[in-house]
């Protein structure tokens, strides 16, 4: 099998580096080698924050560049915008329907593009939008938004569902394990 | 066992494996957390160091001692250690050392771009690139050894994606190391010029044989495959390469410095062409170029030099691809990273905008106040740069020029520490009068949080002298000290404005702790009412990440705000900005109060 490559990508603090962490986990499970990059420092002060992961039988690079990646999850949608250039022409993208303004929007100088979707759809037709916040309201934990959004991606790639749980029961606190079991469900049925 | 590691906490495991005793870092991104990860087990000593130089030269006395250290830092940390990393190469080792520099291609948090492979060959020491975190473990371990044998110390030179990327590692047992102990060697150890002359024979002598080992190290290797093309790559330069053109041959090379020349022969003789793969600076590529001049080798004529690689990039650039798809995505505003809700920063970043000063800035999380809407900060060069660069800007100006004083430095704790006071006591000496501000936010920030000298911790979080910042500054002959809330705006705002007219130096003191310290905290926040907010967009030139203009009226994002306060202070409307009564929670500004911390402080004293 040829490598494959994931991105994950949002705003610092919207918990990436631990859904990419979980991604890894279920990979290295599934019997595939791994490989993840992120990065730290400057852009954790609320810039974007982009992780990649790779996985195959053999990866050699843990990065990619334009037109490689096979998936974007995208936990903000101005950051899908942004990574979509990394992605191949007609390769899938799943959008949290979340809008955070970046401090030039915020500060009145430059327009949140409006057009997200439209924009997407001129590089691939394989996007899908989603609403983590509300799925993880009407389950009532604003947290498992992640987990939801995993479960999405999880539909879309090649690996057992037990092997997502498992890993999931491991990472998260004990006492919400079921509530992110049911996240994750309504993401990977839906 | 196999764990998934990221090539930093790869290099804290090699170390622990390789029995080291003993680590000094000081914090710097993409560095950091491989001290963070040696302070972890139990059987190391470590420690933050005031500076790289520091590190650098504590970790040389323990190695006097028989006991084997290591020192991490970033690519422009090492250049704060050059000055002893220099003459550690002429004294050798007794306990094995290692020496991690991390580099940062395409400047990730960076204020350059240095290849520090240079430093291999200026200092004449031994390198290892590790392409991935298994061998960034290994080469780690195998690098006390080598240390140790070759009375040399070495260089392990890591990239950001090395050190921040994770791989799958085998890991292995600890090799107990005894400390072998302190004997006088004056020849080795002390660096008399006729001692450094002989010292120098030694190197010469040491290169040679290290090019030896280059030679037979096995992870220098061939891969035959097609012998069109032969590849020369190390690093994740590597990696990048074997992605884009599996088929070709390559000479992977693990132990860069000296250069395995015969292995680079043999492999020129075995294909038709050579292109060597390196991010940034063509270093292998002039030296084989030197040594090879019949050979055709490509390098910088076909890969870019400037910003880090990737697999496209070298795909292109061996022209295995086309340009990529061109796509027009429309305009995309960019996502600057900005100070937290509820920074200590902030408020006087937000003065000095007011004030209108030319303020000379330092490297941490407060350069932030360099970008809209803050515009506060003129210049960022390097640690401990703000108040050197001050003084010597007000000697141009001021002194020279006849102009009014008009320039304020500012730097944070750590930087302080760091390289701030050398800086404060020539200001001082020299009849310097500008006014610096220290951020003191009790930590060092940027990099993650690490604890500093004025933190009152060490590494491992343990309760230690806390040194006084205000005291020094004194000590360094400045009379106007002051030590304020950076929340008290007003006074914030007189007490600045005071320094700047006087005619002599001053130091601001401005004390609260950074809002990430508080991060399991649930906050109430404050709200702004609608109907008063009169849309003047003042609060907004806080630059508060958790305020946001819409619909011509500030908004309050509740899910970020800490209740700092500060956007009610700087609001002109009266009850425009309110705590939000409907959300249960504490209010940043509350937990920690500037004259008790004082007064604590002189009753302890
Ligand atoms: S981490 Fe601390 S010092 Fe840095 S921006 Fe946030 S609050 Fe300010
Ligand atoms: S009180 Fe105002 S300035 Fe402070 S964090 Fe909240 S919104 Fe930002």
């Amino acid at each position: 099998m040829d490598t494959k490559t994931i991105i994950i990508c949002g705003v610092g603090g919207q918990g990436i580096l631990l859904a990419s962490d979980v991604l890894s986990d279920v990979l290295l499970e599934a019997g595939y080698d791994v490989k993840k990059s992120e990065v730290h420092g400057m852009s954790q002060r609320g810039g974007d924050v982009i992780s990649t992961v790779r996985y195959g039988k053999k990866v050699y690079s843990p990065i990619v560049g334009e037109d490689e990646a096979d998936m974007i999850l995208a936990f903000e949608k101005l950051e899908a915008l942004r990574n979509l250039r990394l992605l191949k022409r007609d390769g899938k993208v799943m959008i949290n329907d979340f809008r955070w303004d970046p401090l030039p929007v915020a500060t009145g100088t430059l327009e949140y593009p409006e057009d997200i979707a439209e924009r997407v759809s001129k590089k691939t037709k394989n996007y899908k939008v989603v609403n983590a916040t509300k799925v993880a309201e009407e389950l009532g934990n604003i947290r498992v938004a992640n987990i939801y959004l995993l479960g999405v991606l999880a539909k879309e790639m090649d690996v057992k569902r037990e092997i997502w749980e498992d890993v999931i029961k491991r990472r998260v606190p004990q006492k919400a394990v079921d509530v992110n079991l049911k996240a994750f469900a309504v993401g990977f049925e839906g | 066992m196999k764990k998934l590691l990221s090539g930093n906490e790869a290099i804290a495991r090699g170390a622990w494996e390789g029995g080291v005793h003993f680590g000094a870092a000081y914090p710097g991104t993409p560095s950091t957390e491989i001290l963070e990860n040696l302070s972890k087990y139990d059987d190391v000593l470590t420690e933050w160091s005031t500076n790289e130089k520091v590190a650098l030269e504590v970790a040389l006395g323990a190695t006097f001692g028989g006991a084997r250290a290591l020192v991490a830092q970033k690519h422009v940390g090492l250049n704060v250690a050059a000055d002893p990393l220099f003459s550690a190469s002429y004294i050798g080792v007794t306990g094995g050392f290692v020496i991690v520099t991390a580099d940062d291609p395409g400047m990730h948090s960076s204020q350059n771009e240095q290849d520090n492979r240079h430093y291999a060959r200026a200092a004449k020491l031994a390198m290892f690139e590790p392409s991935d975190s298994q061998e960034a473990k290994e080469f780690t371990r195998i690098a006390f050894d080598l240390s140790e044998e070759y009375d040399t110390p070495v260089l392990i030179r890591m990239t950001t994606r090395t050190s921040h990327s994770k791989s799958l590692v085998e890991l292995g047992d600890r090799k107990e190391v005894e400390v072998k102990g302190y004997q006088r060697d004056f020849h080795k150890r002390n660096l008399l010029p006729a001692n450094a002359r002989k010292r120098h024979v030694f190197v010469e002598e040491r290169m040679k044989k290290l090019e030896e080992f280059s030679n037979n190290f096995e992870y220098n290797r061939i891969e035959w495959g097609n012998r069109d093309i032969g590849i020369i790559a190390s690093g994740v330069a590597y990696q990048y390469a074997k992605e884009a053109i599996p088929g070709a041959s390559f000479l992977k090379i693990s132990f860069s410095y000296p250069l395995p020349f015969k292995k680079i022969e043999e492999f020129i003789k075995g294909v038709k062409k050579i292109i060597v793969v390196e991010e940034n600076d063509p270093i292998m590529e002039t030296e084989i170029k030197a040594r090879f001049p019949e050979a055709e080798i490509h390098g910088k004529d076909m890969i870019p030099m400037i910003n880090e690689l990737n697999p496209r990039i070298v795909k292109e650039a061996l022209g295995v691809v086309g340009k990529p798809d061109d796509v027009d995505l429309g305009e995309i505003p960019p996502r600057p990273p900005a100070l937290c809700p509820g920074c200590p920063h902030t408020g006087i970043f937000y003065i000095l905008n007011q004030l209108k000063v030319t303020v000379t800035g330092d490297i941490g999380c407060y350069t932030l106040g360099a970008l809209p809407p803050l515009n506060a900060m003129d210049t960022c060069v390097d640690m401990g740069a703000s108040i050197s660069n001050a003084h010597g800007l007000d000697m141009a100006l001021r002194v020279i020029k006849g102009e009014k004083k008009r320039i304020v430095g500012i730097i944070g704790d750590s930087t302080f520490f760091h390289s701030g006071i050398t800086s404060l006591i020539d200001l001082v000496y020299n009849k310097g009068v500008s006014t610096v501000i220290i951020l003191d936010n009790r930590i060092t920030a940027m990099t993650g949080h690490q604890e500093n000298p004025g933190s009152g911790k060490n590494i491992k979080g343990e309760p230690t002298k806390e040194i006084d910042i205000e005291a020094i500054v004194r000590a360094s002959g400045v009379e106007d000290v002051i030590t304020i809330d950076p929340f008290d705006l007003k006074l914030a705002k007189r007490v600045i404005n005071d320094a700047i007219h006087k005619e002599e130096p001053s130091v601001i003191i401005a004390k609260r702790p950074c809002a990430l310290l508080y991060r399991k905290i649930k906050w109430k926040p404050l709200k702004v009412v609608p109907d008063k907010c009169v849309g003047c967009k003042i609060c907004i030139r806080l630059g508060c990440p958790a305020i946001s203009f819409r619909d011509k009226k500030a908004v309050i994002e509740p899910f970020l705000c800490t209740s700092c306060q500060l956007c009610k202070d700087v609001c002109p409307i009266d009850g425009a900005i309110v705590p939000d009564d409907s959300m249960e929670g504490l209010m940043i500004r509350d937990l920690w109060d500037l004259e008790k911390e004082m007064k604590k402080n002189k009753e302890e004293k």
